[in-house]
């Protein structure tokens, strides 16, 4: 190879394998990151399993289950969108990823509601009525507003992240043989809906 | 190493150091992705924290002198112990060396243009002095300076009243630089290695970072998600870490050690690598059991996540838990020996030349064989008891952390350096300082072996009168240990700004990558990718010693 192709090759540097091996190395520490969380979800389980039974039961199984229903939808959403890019078309690709975004936004709602239920029922850290229950009662509501926030923050971040995508196609950066960014996001948006699948029954199933 | 391409010299393209870009000044350094600029922005800013760092603990020593009230309130005292962990451990060791040198070297050393993620690895930087900043915040912010040590133990990190949450976020965001910089270096030993490159044709030190970076990933996120309880806690009071509400306080120190542990190999094992190439350079010889030390690095990485809880043999577990972990504490020795007897087999028969560099090398295999067999000694369950939370830990952690990475980044300097900067330093001055800095070392540290023993406690602001002779040597061997780096740095700094100009490719007579390209190496480092037949190190004096 010349000299000249190989500056030229340089500055517009491009491997799609290396970049998806990046991003999954970083959902791989983002399910550490949360691993942590289910690492402790398991220990105080076993140490409280009845008062966790027992705590569970006062979880609203039907917005769970709407919210688990919205967020594998989305991942649908985006997934046909990277495919929809794939084949060329673009509007359908920009109308799935909103789609994306408007369901993310539709299950953080929904869990605003189901929050404020929560609290309104005084099911909140420090709260008289928590601190008069048994301590696994405490650390299953503990649990569950901790992984349960720092999911929501994910679902917050992935919103941002398929909106940025969104101004990408726009601007054509993302192009029908160019869509590694988008298929980035779209892995991140798998990882908001994988934790959630796992958060859904451990928090709202088992009773 | 023998490549083909080694040959191509076009001095039409200017250094790195003198590349216009689109920006100016300062900018054309702080917005440059060129992964030899971050080097050298890594570089000014980890050594500006290391004399944060070693001032403090100057001071700590200074107010060891005499027991009782002396110097510093035990407020300050306890914030100082904890900056200096903070500040050595996060800032200064831990990026240490894969920030500066492998961020320098690893793509030259693969025959790469650059890192995989340039801009990541800009924004790594950032967010690494943005950890800094807040350090600096948390210090002078009211409120007062963190006071928890660095291991930031529950429950007191939640009760105290000192600025704990910027702390926390501080080490989260540099975990978060962290993590970046292992992902960037693993893709990028995946991805960029120069045609006819193997994974058995990489020189030692792309294997040391490789598996740091595996352990940057896998276990720096328990730390992010560890220190974000503890802000959660202290902000909601959810109860995760408190027995009054069900939590497990000991259960923090579980996940607080599953990283901090693995950390120590984040610092040791890239410094590892840089004694591995220092070593056969030094003395001419082809690396003993290249396979076995890269496997052994592997080894470290994988056995290292495993023994975390021999932190907490005093803690309370169960005893079968203490047997399982102690157990695996003794089995991290092994890779480490193989590494120890590599490296000295390396030397028999070579043709040894005592350059600075390998000066430091030589001293790192002495230190680590101290530090790694008072780990040993702690790792046995009995003999623990006796010495948990003494000065004995204290000795070793600093001929493991110092003795390793500190000696690693300072062998490192004065092995790169030259290289990096296209000037060498003065040779004599340095290998004074080498000896200054050796000696004051060892009067400083080894004290504390028997001030352990003797069953002085850790972090403790006031002792017994009994103690104070042991002090008082650690703390005059601190003052001739401080002398020795300023010393050194005064050589290096002075050979930044007026030392002699290198233009020689190949500085020390190294077979690796790095040696075929310019000095200063140009801005993409090579014009033409080169392509690689032989493995490294492989030596001319090897074949005449087999001619013979």
């Amino acid at each position: 190879m010349s000299t000249q192709e190989h500056t030229a090759a340089a500055h517009v540097h491009r491997d799609d394998i290396g970049s998806r091996m990046g991003m999954w190395l970083f959902l791989f520490t983002e399910l550490v990151l949360f691993g942590g969380l289910f690492f402790m979800y398991s220990v105080y389980r076993y140490l409280h399993h009845q008062d966790f039974y027992i705590a569970a039961r006062s979880m609203n199984v039907f917005i769970g289950t709407t919210n688990t229903v919205i967020l594998l939808t989305s991942s649908l959403t985006i997934a046909l969108s990277i495919v929809a890019m794939q084949n060329g078309k673009k509007i359908l690709s920009l109308i799935l990823q909103g789609t994306t975004v408007i369901f993310g936004l539709v299950f953080l709602v929904n869990k605003y509601f189901e929050w404020m239920a929560e609290i309104h029922h005084g099911n909140f850290p420090g709260s008289p009525e928590l601190l008069s229950q048994p301590p696994g009662h405490i650390l299953f509501f503990g649990l569950y507003y901790v992984m349960t926030g720092l999911h929501g923050l994910h679902v917050i971040i992935g919103m941002v992240i398929i909106m940025i995508m969104m101004r990408f196609t726009m601007k054509d950066v993302i192009t029908p043989d160019q869509t590694v960014k988008l298929e980035a996001a779209g892995l991140y948006w798998h990882l908001v809906d994988i934790i959630w699948i796992f958060l859904f029954p451990l928090f709202y199933l088992i009773t | 190493m023998a490549s083909d391409a080694t040959a191509v010299t076009h001095n039409s393209e200017p250094s790195y150091l003198d590349y216009k870009g689109k920006h100016k000044g300062i900018f054309a350094w702080i917005l440059s992705t060129d992964h030899k600029r971050i080097g050298i922005l890594y570089l000014v800013a980890l050594m500006s924290w290391f004399l944060v760092g070693m001032t403090l603990g100057v001071l700590i020593r200074l107010k060891l002198l005499m027991p009782g009230d002396f110097l510093v309130g035990p407020q300050t005292y306890n914030a100082f112990f904890t900056l200096h962990g903070v500040i050595m451990l996060f800032i200064f060791v831990i990026p240490g060396i894969p920030a500066v040198f492998g961020n320098f070297f690893l793509p030259i050393m693969l025959g790469a243009k650059d890192v995989a993620f340039p801009r990541l690895n800009l924004l790594s930087w950032y967010l690494y002095i943005i950890g800094g900043a807040l350090i600096i915040a948390a210090i002078f912010l009211p409120g007062g300076a963190p006071d928890t040590g660095w291991t930031f133990y529950i429950p007191y990190s939640v009760r105290t009243s000192t600025n704990m949450i910027i702390t926390l976020s501080a080490v989260f965001i540099l975990g978060f630089s962290s993590i970046l910089t292992g992902l960037n270096f693993v893709t990028t030993i995946h991805r960029l290695r120069a045609p006819g490159m193997g994974w058995f044709k990489m020189p030692l030190f792309s294997w040391g970072l490789y598996a740091t970076g595996w352990i940057q990933i896998i276990v720096t996120p328990i730390i992010g998600i560890t220190l974000l309880l503890v802000i959660i806690e202290r902000v909601f009071g959810v109860g995760l870490f408190d027995p009054s509400l069900g939590g497990d306080p000991i259960l923090f120190q579980h996940l607080f050690w599953i990283y901090s542990h693995p950390a120590v190999y984040i610092m040791a094992v890239p410094a590892m690598g840089v004694i591995s190439e220092i070593i056969p350079t030094f003395s001419q010889r082809t690396i003993f059991g290249y396979k076995f030390i890269a496997y052994s690095s592997l080894a470290i990485a994988v056995f290292g996540s495993l023994v975390w809880a021999h932190h907490m043999f005093a803690v309370g577990m169960s005893d079968t838990g203490e047997f399982v972990f102690s157990l695996l504490t003794f089995l991290v020795a092994i890779p480490s020996a193989v590494k120890v007897f590599n490296w000295t087999a390396t030397l028999y028969k070579g043709s040894i030349s005592l350059d600075p560099p390998m000066l430091y090398a030589l001293a790192f295999i002495f230190l680590f064989t101290i530090g790694g067999l008072t780990g040993i000694i702690q790792g046995a369950l009995s003999v623990d008891i006796h010495l948990t939370d003494t000065y004995f830990i204290v000795g070793h952690i600093h001929y493991v952390v110092f003795g390793t990475a500190g000696f690693g980044i300072f062998a490192a300097l004065h092995y790169w350096l030259p290289k990096m900067i296209g000037k060498m330093y003065n040779i004599k001055k340095a290998k004074a300082a080498f000896w200054v800095i050796f000696v004051g070392f060892n009067i400083l540290y080894f004290p504390f072996f028997i001030l352990g023993w003797l069953g002085m406690p850790r972090r403790s602001y006031n002792y017994l009168p009994e103690y104070q002779v042991y002090h008082v040597i650690a703390t005059v061997g601190s003052w001739i240990m401080v002398a020795g780096i300023l010393f050194m740095l005064y050589n290096l700094l002075r050979s930044v700004f007026s030392g002699e100009k290198v233009t020689a490719r190949n500085l020390w007579g190294g077979e690796t990558l790095e040696w075929t390209v310019p000095t200063p190496p140009p801005l993409e480092n090579y014009e033409e990718i080169p392509n690689v037949v032989d493995g490294p190190y492989e030596y001319k004096q090897n074949d005449i010693v087999e001619e013979v």
